[in-house]
């Protein structure tokens, strides 16, 4: 068997121009759809650029008087708000998600009707994001159903104003995250599990340890690839946050642009084609972005170092 | 040892909090079914577990809104998703089996490099992107909506992962002494092995694609080019209270149904596919 197999160096040799070949379409796609755009976005952000009425104003170049502006802005806020709505929606996420992927793929718990369960809690993911704020707006307006069946079985006598208090609207946006996620990360954290070797769950069991000792013992530290992943995905998720506050109070951000992210602040300067402070947001993203990339960069790469070691 | 008793205690508050979370995830959507059913006064007037008669009428009152072009809507939007999830599923497993398979010389650099901007929301050069788009004449199109799937570096990361874990490059070479090229290799032996993570990752970036929003609000502007979220928000910021109320939750509705379909059918074989999951030891 062994003389069959080529030599390391050999192989490296021999085909190494098909690595070239097959990461080339994914880094042309990359160079013309985000690098190049990407560079014409901090172009645009030193020039005085936007459309008043029907006349263009710019580009003038006028240094960092974008960014000037926009730190006297409410640019903090959204970052704070952004950051708010994202932490309240992932910790119970993360959280349920681990036990009801533990719970279903646990050979002792045989639950009942896991199909059934799998497929409901991953349902509301597939809602598009935007009808299914659109949903929550109708349902909790005013005098939408919600509050409708709060007077009517006397918890309350006035309506809640959900949507007009800070905590009503963040925790309602908080409230679709969670639901629309934590399937979502269940099946991914689940297939994890289940890629894991059965005959080490089987020793485990034999080793008489608890499923609590399974869990973190066995199960976590084998998954901790995919747990990175879903951490990684969701904070993207997170600096994305739009579609639901967005149609939720109408791009208002509403009350007093407290659920108002970063990302709506970016569209307000971008549907009004104010370039240049388009120009200047999308640096400062970018700039927190690459912190975080940095930092998850480093995690991800002593996991792969241990990885390597463990073989 | 487990005794019988607090197993049975466990096994309890499992399904409880099962019972919990299915009602979390199926009460609104209960109420938006029901509602859709009901016409506006209806609604207007109270909240009821009952369905109503109006099912035909709000949908034919969605379907003749000539502001609201559901079918085009529809139409757009799985184009959109569909070549998404194509695109990125195919071209990120290539990616990743040509850094997973290779050793060339930029292989680490071209690694390191995907990893860094895997955590960049494509937002930060959305600015740049509109006006590319822009300059060669495609805003208004759905080609810019999709086409940038190929470079999807998330889902790269998860094949690579998972390649990791489950592809034995003692397959590859045993494939190569048997006369294989590469590129067949990776189409007839790498992607079947592939098949639970692509089925996993086409279904989130399918609803990823299906749930866009920003992009399409910000390059579409012609009617029948628009896709469903686009439609929806228009829902939001035309004057709510004078809005037909059963009108609005039907075409929520129809928004869910097409999906849901496509996720029934993607289901099976995804817990089909991971349950055999790829070689084992």
């Amino acid at each position: 068997m062994k003389e069959a197999v080529p030599k390391k160096s050999k192989a490296a040799v021999d085909y190494s121009k098909w690595g070239y070949i097959f990461i080339a379409p994914f880094f042309i796609a990359f160079l013309i759809f985000q690098l190049i755009p990407l560079v014409s976005t901090f172009y645009y952000s030193f020039f005085e650029y936007y459309r008043s009425g029907l006349k263009v104003v710019g580009p003038n170049f006028v240094g960092l008087q974008n960014f000037v502006e926009l730190f006297n802005s409410d640019l903090l806020k959204y970052l704070g708000n952004t950051l708010i709505l994202w932490i309240a929606g992932f910790l119970p996420q993360i959280v349920i998600s681990l036990l009801l992927a533990a719970w279903f793929t646990d050979i002792r718990l045989k639950l009942k009707g896991q199909r059934f369960f799998k497929t409901v809690i991953y349902m509301p993911n597939l809602i598009m994001a935007s009808a299914f704020s659109m949903l929550f707006f109708a349902l909790f307006s005013d005098n939408g159903p919600v509050n409708s069946f709060l007077i009517s079985s006397g918890i309350t006598t006035e309506p809640i104003r959900f949507l007009s208090t800070v905590w009503g609207s963040r925790g309602l946006i908080a409230l679709m995250n969670f639901l629309m996620w934590f399937g979502n990360t269940t099946i991914l954290l689940m297939a994890a599990i289940m890629g894991i070797n059965p005959s080490l769950f089987e020793a485990a069991e034999l080793d008489g340890c608890t499923p609590r000792q399974v869990f973190f013992e066995v199960t976590l530290p084998l998954i901790r690839p995919i747990l990175v992943y879903v951490f990684i995905t969701s904070m993207i998720g997170g600096l994305q946050m739009f579609d639901v506050p967005q149609i939720l109070t109408n791009g208002e951000g509403s009350p007093d642009r407290m659920s108002t992210t970063l990302i709506m602040f970016l569209n307000n300067h971008l549907f009004s084609k104010n370039y240049g402070m388009a120009g200047a947001v999308s640096v400062v993203l970018f700039i927190i972005c690459a912190i975080l990339c940095i930092v998850v960069y480093f995690s991800l790469n002593s996991d792969h170092g241990k990885k390597k070691g463990g073989r | 040892m487990h005794s019988q008793t607090a197993e049975k205690v466990r096994k309890a508050l499992v399904y409880i909090i099962l019972a919990l979370l299915t009602f979390l995830c199926l009460f609104f959507f209960y109420i938006l079914i029901i509602n859709s059913t009901r016409n506006n006064f209806e609604i207007q007037k109270g909240f009821s577990f009952l369905p109503g008669g109006s099912f035909g009428q709000n949908l034919t009152n969605v379907l003749n809104d000539a502001n609201i072009p559901v079918l085009s809507g529809i139409w757009n939007s799985l184009i959109v998703s569909t070549l998404s999830a194509i695109l990125a599923t195919y071209f990120s497993a290539l990616t990743a089996y040509g850094l997973y398979a290779y050793r060339f010389r930029f292989r680490k650099a071209a690694f390191v490099f995907i990893l860094l901007i895997m955590t960049m929301p494509t937002q930060v050069s959305a600015l740049g992107f509109v006006n590319l788009i822009t300059s060669v004449k495609l805003d208004d199109s759905l080609i810019p909506l999709f086409l940038p799937s190929i470079a999807a570096p998330a889902v790269f990361y998860f094949m690579y992962s998972y390649m990791e874990s489950n592809l034995p490059m003692e397959l590859v070479e045993a494939a190569r002494m048997d006369g294989s090229g590469e590129f067949r290799t990776f189409n007839s032996i790498v992607l079947p092995l592939m098949k639970p993570a692509i089925a996993v990752q086409a279904i989130f970036t399918f609803v990823t694609a299906w749930n866009n929003y920003f992009m399409p609000a910000l390059l579409i502007s012609s009617n029948d080019k628009k896709t469903l979220p686009i439609l929806i928000a228009s829902l939001r910021s035309a004057d709510f209270l004078k809005f037909d109320m059963g009108k609005v939750y039907m075409l929520i509705t129809i928004a869910i149904v097409p999906i849901i379909i496509v996720y029934i059918l993607l289901s099976r074989f995804i817990v089909a596919g991971v349950t055999l999951g790829g070689v084992k030891e």
